[in-house]
């Protein structure tokens, strides 16, 4: 009974959202149309889409995205490999979190976009503009959390690890590492998302290469349904990634009690 | 509470004792153990002075009332806090740090196994960070599993099994390490009644089976009666030896017949009235004197 019960409501969950999404495009193509809004500043959504799939074809669009990705990519692996590495030094000494403390709720909540001025004072108009926005906003969502992580370690645990002679390093990799790991995952996944925030900002502020940069240009140029477009794929950009992180998330934490309840039903 | 100023003119004096053996005798020797832990609300004295001596290949329980320092006097044995003042001996070597002939079985079966890893890892782990060859590793892994009745979920989860499978799975790991002493602190503490009766039951099979030394604290009486060839009663905190026992029943101990033996009724009867006086603050003669 209750099996036929949740096979059935599954697709009809998957329906409403694509029922949704079709809602949304229609009403979209119709306000435009009927003249609620000026068609000069809001294309119906049918032309847009089209200049989107004109894109797909043009390789200068492809190379933007690949610029932003760049971006995206080397500032999220160099903020993870800081935010990691230093989250855990410090998150395992109770006189260095202490010391850095007021420090880090200092540093945290400063905008990264209020870097901008220093970034093209640094670098310029460069990728390295956007680089800096980049790591310096997602480093801090990790880093946070991998605090949280380190700070999680069970005493019992750690005491069994202790009392089988695992030793400093070891305890480290098998004890400290996998009990922070969910953590971990969850400041990648959410730094994912604000490190393409940041690559589009810098992008469209500083000018450095990229989707950014052309949104830009396209509004300039006065090409309004093919800015849209751009949007629309910095959209798809996003959505993309946080499938990517969830799925990624689910391998490594299959067996994490926040996974666990949806692989093993 | 006359025998509190007398305690302090005492200092000297000898302590009341377990039953301790010639040097070479003693697998694991605790002598005069204190522990006093220092809070903000000032010192705070555990366990006052223990000594006592297990033989190799003994099986005994260490019982008394719940707060009289069982689980701090098992820190300090097993090398992972440092007592205040005294020492413990593991086959003639002072423990300064956890040994590498003990195991530790703790209560929390749930906290204690690492849940990022599957049974069979678990008890593989502290293996591996010996160094121990592959294929060997993996006969005395697979010689655990089998020892516990495990051998057929090597590759479950350890929080998809029941909570006394859990406790087995501790216990493979540790029969693995090969220890020459095993601690538990309160292993069956959280089963249910009949799943604890089959780990009494496994406890003693292995033990046999080993030739093992085991230091098994328990708050049952009945358990540590069932279990031990030898208890000792502790004393409320701060924490002396109240009674050290023999527990002179078969060797061949049986869940149904043993427990109706007129003698384990005797000797039940005994601990439960020095775990009573315990409670009531009574402190052994040799203490108060």
């Amino acid at each position: 009974m209750d099996n036929t019960k949740t096979a059935r409501r599954r697709p009809t969950k998957e329906l409403l959202g694509i029922a949704g999404i079709i809602g949304f495009l229609l009403v979209w193509e119709v306000i435009p149309r009927v003249g609620i809004v000026d068609a000069r500043f809001l294309p119906p959504a049918s032309e847009v889409i089209l200049a989107l799939v004109r894109d797909f074809g043009l390789a200068a669009f492809w190379l933007a995205v690949g610029e932003t990705m760049l971006a995206w990519l080397i500032g999220l692996v160099i903020a993870v490999l800081a935010a990691t590495l230093l989250g855990f030094i410090i998150g395992s000494s109770a006189f260095l979190r202490s010391f850095t403390n007021s420090t880090v709720e200092f540093l945290r909540p400063i905008p990264s976009v209020a870097l901008i001025p220093l970034a093209v004072l640094l670098f310029g108009v460069k990728m390295e503009s956007s680089l800096m926005l980049i790591i310096y906003a997602s480093f801090w969502q990790i880093f946070i959390q991998v605090l949280y992580g380190v700070a999680d370690v069970d005493n019992v645990a750690m005491n069994t690890a202790k009392s089988y002679g695992l030793g400093q390093f070891a305890r480290i990799r098998h004890v400290v590492f996998p009990t922070a790991l969910p953590y971990l995952m969850t400041g990648v996944r959410l730094a994912a998302s604000v490190a393409l925030i940041l690559a589009i900002t810098a992008e469209l502020v500083i000018g450095s290469p990229g989707l950014g940069r052309e949104i830009a240009l396209a509004q300039s140029g006065g090409a309004i349904a093919g800015m849209y477009a751009l949007v629309l794929a910095t959209g798809l950009i996003g959505v993309l990634i946080n499938l990517v992180m969830r799925f990624v998330e689910r391998k490594t934490l299959s067996w994490h009690s926040s996974v666990r309840a949806e692989v093993i039903v | 509470m006359p025998s509190e100023t007398t305690d302090k003119n005492n200092v000297t004096k000898p302590a009341p004792a377990g039953r301790t053996l010639q040097n070479n005798d003693a697998m694991l020797s605790v002598r005069g153990l204190k522990k006093v832990y220092q809070t903000d609300g000032g010192p705070i004295e555990a366990v006052r002075n223990l000594t006592f001596d297990l033989r190799a290949g003994e099986l005994a329980c260490l019982v008394g009332p719940s707060g009289s320092g069982k689980t701090t006097l098992l820190k300090c044995i097993s090398g992972l806090m440092a007592p205040t003042e005294g020492q413990v001996l593991l086959d003639g070597v002072q423990v300064s740090g956890p040994p590498k002939k003990m195991a530790v079985v703790f209560q929390e079966y749930g906290r204690s196994l690492f849940p990022w890893m599957r049974v069979r890892e678990n008890v593989e782990l502290p293996l591996k960070n010996q160094r121990i060859p592959k294929a060997e590793r993996d006969r005395l892994v697979d010689e655990a599993l089998e020892a516990v009745g495990l051998s057929h979920v090597p590759m479950s989860y350890p929080w998809q099994l029941s909570g006394g499978m859990q406790q087995r799975v501790a216990i493979a790991r540790a029969v693995a390490y090969q220890p020459e002493v095993l601690l538990m602190d309160e292993p069956f503490a959280a089963v249910d009644a009949q799943t604890r009766a089959d780990l009494e039951d496994l406890i003693r099979t292995v033990w046999k089976k080993l030739g093992v030394t085991i230091l098994f604290v328990t708050h049952d009486i009945d358990e540590s009666v069932y279990l031990g060839e030898r208890v000792i009663i502790l004393s409320s905190s701060p924490t002396v030896i109240q009674e050290d026992l023999v527990i002179d029943l078969p060797a061949e101990r049986d869940q149904l017949n043993t427990r109706s033996l007129p003698r384990f009724t005797e000797l039940r009867h005994h601990v439960y009235e020095q775990i009573q006086l315990a409670k009531a603050g009574h402190r052994p003669a040799a203490a108060a004197r």
